[in-house]
This record gives structure tokens, sequence and C-alpha cells, in this order.
């Protein structure tokens, strides 16, 4: 599903900050991976560079989704090829209300694709099911994308959205943080509803509680850009028992 | 700096090349004239070197220089509120079509002509007619609406008794190339009543326009401008409201296109309790000057007001806001807001704004802010990563922003037909 093979990336107005220093990861489909690692490592500019930000230099390496080069899409090409991100913090925009963003989104998507778009009514039923089970109101759908929302409230919609837009490839950066034990298990729920064959998970997260709620197959670890260690669920538990300090050092042994 | 009475004998000088005979009329509008003629002998003529003219050369809406703005052939597409049940009342080149408008009668409401109403020794309009105008020269001048008070021989007065199930509706044709136009339309909305006013339409190649209006007791004005995308056109364009006790004012301007417009309100809350909110969303890509300034003025206690003016500009387009809340040592418990907002999506386009606060009591909430920027680069993103091309990402953003102010207006269905023309205009300027 997702490849990505050696990937260096910089910031694009400093090429002294060097973020992915040889990164490489394959995700088949159907898979769901974790990748834990401290803070800084380079977690969320992966996502960043995958899903097309400005401001990130790839200086070498390649990303491929389903064999085609994501890095050479816009981001819009990238959602539309079935990439979905998560946001570690997702953007409020005033004045553009969430029911009209998520409509615009998924019909935008579908003509992207050459399907036919929704219509109010199909879109209005679909919406109505799935913000249910996230326990999202109709007031939350009303509102401006985000504005206002708690820190919860704000990763449940994240989860609406990739509900609604049902992409191929997800990945979730930092999904747990700011979640107390109820909203954890809503979006965990949320997560594994849409766990299927043809779809693969890249789940980015710091503590091995969400690794509960969604059972990883394959768990990485990340340090400097690049990926140190790669294992199975138990790799997590070990950084959950034992912290970064031991795995750090063994890499650079 | 040239010395002040230089500069006040430059302007007398300039006024009084442009002072011809009064128009003729009855008693009470030939006083209001002489005395308008007055106030615009002695204050002089406005000049680029004014103050109050800082940002804005106001030489245009004065030359004598022959007017041209091309017609602009708007095609199969509606006018804007034309899908809405209303009074129409039509002007062509700034000039009454009485076949092409509506009978001058609606349940609640008195319509009379401007220039019917001239003819009489006496009319209910002199109480207002000029009077706003000449209070609304202070603080500062604004000497083209004395002009518009002496030699404006068409608009329309309205008396409104009532709640009419309609609006009413001016509407500006053009039909010449050339044509200077100039209307004064009086309102007074009595105690209780409400209505809504609204404007369409282009006026002329230059316009000069006042509105005075006086809202009763517990009265409610609502004013919903959109003044005409001809290119070239150059419009000054004023309105001065008294609000009594409880009264409302809702006043909103879309301004779209247009060489050079000056949009000039000043409000004063006379009365405990009042309201009033102006806004304005203004559109430009190039030559575009568009001016929004506004005072409002708190002269009695426990008033709100709101100025909310959003401005989107590109290439080379100027906006301007100069805005002031002003309150009285009596205004205790004001609530006063006042934001103006451009956004910028080139670096060719400029924003200039003064906003001001002027308090003299104590016991008041007031707060202002102006800003000027581009499209957020992250909400951009964020929209694209959903899948929503760069081009519609940046039209719901640009949308967004402008919201603010089209919230402002009451009726969402109005509302709604401004947002849809300002849709089309983005989608034909992208
Ligand atoms: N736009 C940016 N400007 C400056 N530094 C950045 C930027 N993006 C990332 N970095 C730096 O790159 C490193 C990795 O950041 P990030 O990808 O956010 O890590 P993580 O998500 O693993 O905590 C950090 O040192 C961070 O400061
Ligand atoms: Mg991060």
């Amino acid at each position: 599903m997702l490849k990505i093979e050696n990937l260096h990336a910089e910031l694009e107005d400093d090429s002294e900050v060097k973020i992915l220093k040889g990164l490489s990861l394959t995700i088949n489909p159907g898979e769901v991976h974790a990748i834990m690692g401290p803070n800084g490592s380079g977690k969320s500019t992966l996502s960043y560079v995958l899903s097309g930000r400005d401001g990130y230099e790839v200086t070498e390496g390649s990303a491929t989704l389903e064999g085609a080069d994501l890095l050479d899409m816009d981001p819009e090409e990238r959602a539309a090829a079935g990439l979905f991100l998560a946001f570690q913090y997702p953007v409020e925009i005033p004045g553009v209300g969430n029911m009209t963003f998520l409509r615009t989104a998924v019909n935008a998507q579908r003509k992207a694709r050459g399907e036919e778009e929704l219509s109010a009514g199909e879109f209005l039923k679909i919406i109505r099911a799935k913000a249910k089970d996230l326990q999202i109101d109709a007031d939350m759908l009303k509102r401006p994308v985000n504005v206002g929302f708690s820190g919860g409230e704000k990763k449940r919609n994240e989860i609406l959205q990739m509900a609604m837009l049902e992409p191929k490839m997800c990945i979730l950066d930092e999904t747990d943080s700011g979640l107390d034990v109820d909203a954890m298990k809503l979006v965990s729920d949320g997560v594994n509803a849409l766990r299927d064959a043809g779809r693969s998970f890249l789940v980015i997260t710091h503590y091995q509680r969400l690794l509960d709620h969604i059972k990883p197959d394959v768990v990485h670890i990340m340090s400097e850009g690049r990926i140190i260690k790669t294992g199975g669920p138990e790799l997590a538990l070990e950084v959950e028992h034992n912290g970064y300090a031991d795995l750090l050092a063994e890499a650079n042994a | 700096m040239m010395p002040k009475a230089k500069l006040k004998a430059q302007k007398q000088t300039r006024a009084a090349e442009l002072v011809q005979p009064l128009p003729e009329g009855g008693a009470w509008v030939t006083r209001a004239r002489d005395a308008a003629l007055a106030r615009w002998s002695d204050m002089g003529a406005p000049l680029k070197r004014d103050e109050y003219w800082k940002y804005t050369d106001p030489r245009a809406l004065i030359a004598e220089e022959s007017l041209q703005a091309d017609l602009l052939d708007t095609g199969s597409e509606a006018p804007v509120f034309d899908a809405f049940d209303r009074v129409k009342l039509v002007f062509v080149d700034g000039v009454f079509d009485a076949a092409a408008s509506d009978a001058l009668a609606l349940d609640g409401v008195e319509l009379e002509l401007l220039a019917d109403a001239t003819k009489a020794d006496l009319h209910w309009a002199r109480e207002v007619f000029g009077t706003l105008e000449a209070r609304a020269q202070s603080p500062v001048e604004r000497p083209l609406a004395s002009f518009n008070t002496a030699y404006a021989t068409q608009g329309v007065l309205i008396r409104v008794t009532g709640t009419p199930a309609k609006p009413i509706s001016l509407i500006y044709r053009r039909s010449a190339e050339d044509a200077d136009a100039m209307l004064h339309h009086v309102i007074r909305v009595e105690a209780g009543a409400e209505v809504t006013l609204l404007e369409n339409g282009p006026l002329a190649a230059r316009s000069n326009t006042v509105i005075e209006a006086e809202i009763g007791e517990g009265a409610t004005l609502h004013h919903i401008r959109s003044q005409g995308r001809d290119h070239a056109r150059l419009s000054a364009a004023h309105i001065f409201v008294r609000l009594s006790a409880g009264a409302q004012l809702k006043s909103f301007t879309l301004t779209v296109n247009g060489a050079l417009t000056r949009n000039e309100a000043q409000v004063w809350l006379d009365g405990a309790d009042g309201s009033a909110h102006l806004a304005g969303a203004s559109v430009g890509d190039g030559a575009f000057h568009a001016d929004d300034t506004v005072f409002v003025a708190h002269n009695a206690p426990g008033c709100e007001s709101r100025q909310v003016y959003k401005k989107v500009l590109r290439h080379g387009a100027v906006g301007v806001f100069q805005g002031k809340i002003l309150v009285d040592r009596l205004a205790q418990k004001t609530d006063g807001y006042q934001i103006s907002q451009a956004l910028l999506l080139d670096e060719d386009a400029q924003f200039l704004a003064k906003p001001e606060l002027e308090i003299y009591a104590d016991d008041v909430k007031c707060s202002h802010g102006s800003t000027s920027g581009e499209i957020d680069s992250t909400q951009l993103y964020y929209l694209r990563a959903r899948g929503i091309p760069d081009a519609e990402a940046k039209m719901l953003l640009v949308l967004a922003f402008l919201a603010e102010a089209l919230d402002e207006i009451a009726d969402t269905e109005l509302a709604g037909d401004l947002r849809d023309r300002l849709e089309a205009w983005l989608q034909r300027h992208k």
C-alpha cells in the first residue's frame, strides 16, 4: 500500500535543519503499523511530507501509494488517491461550516476519481449515522470547522472526516493525545470500525495505551529521522516499561 | 505642510467654481438648499491635502472633465435581489423612471419622490432633509454631502408608520456612459415601525448620494446596499442616521469593482439602548479603490454598536477604512466594537486603515482591531489535504473571511443572494 524508501527531508527555508534522514517503511494492504518515538524525532514531519505540506524539501528517497509517486502530487491529489492524515493539531477554520467543509471534501474527491457526487440528502444521511457513532452532535456539524471544539472534539472530528472520506491509507498523528479514557474508546472504535483488508493504517503515538485499543501488526521505533527498530506489538510494551533510552542506546551502539 | 488658512482659501475657491443656480422649489426646500450651499461655500471643496481625505483622492469626485465609464454587460445574469418580492423604484442615470417602477404604494409606508415634495412649501421632510447632513459636518467636514443637499433634485422620501410586508428597493440603472447623478433620500421610521431598504445598481458614471434617516423609538431600519460593478464608475455615498431610544440600525454595503468608491457613514445613538450595526464587504481586482469612512457617536447610555468591514483585494486594488467610535461622557455602559480586515490576494494590493476610539465615559466596553494579511497557509493546506482543490479551497477561505460582514444582515436569504454574487465574482477572478 504505502512504500517509503530512504526518505530524506529538510526544512525548505533552512537546509541545515535535516529532519528525515533515510526513513524506510513498507505497509501492506490491511496492515496496521505504529510509529513510536521521542518528541522531535520527526514523526509529524513524516506525516506532513507524505500529505504534501509546504515548507519541507525532500532531498532523497521516494514514497509511493499503490505504486503512484506521492511526492509528485498536490495535497488534494494525494487525498483523492486515498491518503488521509488525522492531524496532531487539527486546524480551525472560522467561517466555514463543518458540514459544508465535509461535503465539499467528499464531493471533490469523488469528482477527482470520476465518481458521481453525493446529493445533499444522501450526504446528510451518511454523515448523521457516522457522527452518531462518534457522539458528534448536530451542533458540532453546524459549527465552523474545529472552532471552539475541545481537544477531544477535534480528534473525534478528524475521525469523522476519515470515516466520511473512506481513504485507503490512514495516518493518525498522535490522535490519542489530549483524550480522556472515554474519548479514547470512541476514537479507537471509530478507527477499528474502518479496519478492512483493503485499508492500511499508520498510527503515530507516544504511548502504548492507544495500541491497547488499536492493535498494530508492526511497531516501528523512530529516532532522529529514521526507523531504528521494527518489531511486533511487544516492542510497544518494551517502550512502555523501559522508555526509549535503552532502544536508543542500542541503536547508537 | 501647507498653512491651514491657505488650504481653506484653495478649498473655497474650488467650491466657488462649482456653484450654480439652485434648483427651483417650495419654501422648505429652498431654505434647506440655501443653507447647504452656504455650508459648501464656507467649508470649500474637498482637496487631496485634507486630512480627512488622506487615503482617497477626492478630485475625480468633483472634477469637471468629461466623465466616461463603460456600461458593464452582465449578460443574462439576474440583478441582485431580483428573486425577492419588493416595491421597486427605478432610477436611470439618477432620474426616476416611473414606467419601470412599481406604484408608490405600500401598506405602512408613505412613499414620495423628492421632485414632488420639493414643490410644496411645507413638508414633514424638512425636519430631516439637510438637517442630519448639517449635523454630520462635525467633527469632520463632508462638503460633498452639502453639495448634494443643495443641488440634488432626485430621490425618495420614505415615512414608515408600520411594518410593511416587503422591502423598498431602489434600483439604479445606467443608460449613458457619461451621466453625473445626485440622489438624496430621506427616511423616517416612526416609533415601533420596521422597514428594509434595498439599493442596488451602478447609478451613473459618477454619483453622489445622501441618505438621511431618522429612526424613532424602538423602530428598526435595515439597509442593504449593493453598489454596481461597473469598473470605471466613481461614487461618493453618504448615510447619516439618528437613532432614538431603543432604535436599531443594520446597514450593510457590498462594493464590487468601481474605480473609486467613498462610503461615508455617520450614526448618532441619541437615545438609550439603541443599537447600530454597520458592515461592508468589498472585493476589488485591479483599478479599484474602496474607502469606508464610518463614524459612530454614542450619545446616550446603554447603546451597542458594531462596525465590521472586510475587503478582498488583488492586482493593485486599494482598500481604505477610517472608522471611529466616539463615546460621549453621558454614554455609560456603551458596548462598541469595530473590526476592519483586508485579505490581500497578492503583494500589489494595499489596505490603509485608521481605526480610532474616542471615549469620554468611564464605564464602557469598546474594542477595535484592524488586520491585513494573506490567505492562511495552514488552513489552505488542511482543506487541500482533505481533497479540496487549491482554487476551491481558496474560495472557501475568502468567503469565510467575508462571512463575518455578511452575517450582519438580518435576513439570511438576502445575505445568501449577496454571498452568491461574491462567489460568482471570485469564480470570475480566480
Ligand atoms: N516548520 C518547522 N520549523 C522548524 N523546525 C521544524 C519544523 N518542522 C519540524 N521541525 C523540527 O524538526 C524536528 C522534528 O519535528 P516533528 O516532526 O514535529 O517531531 P515529532 O512529531 O516526532 O515530535 C523537531 O526538532 C522540530 O523542531
Ligand atoms: Mg508530532
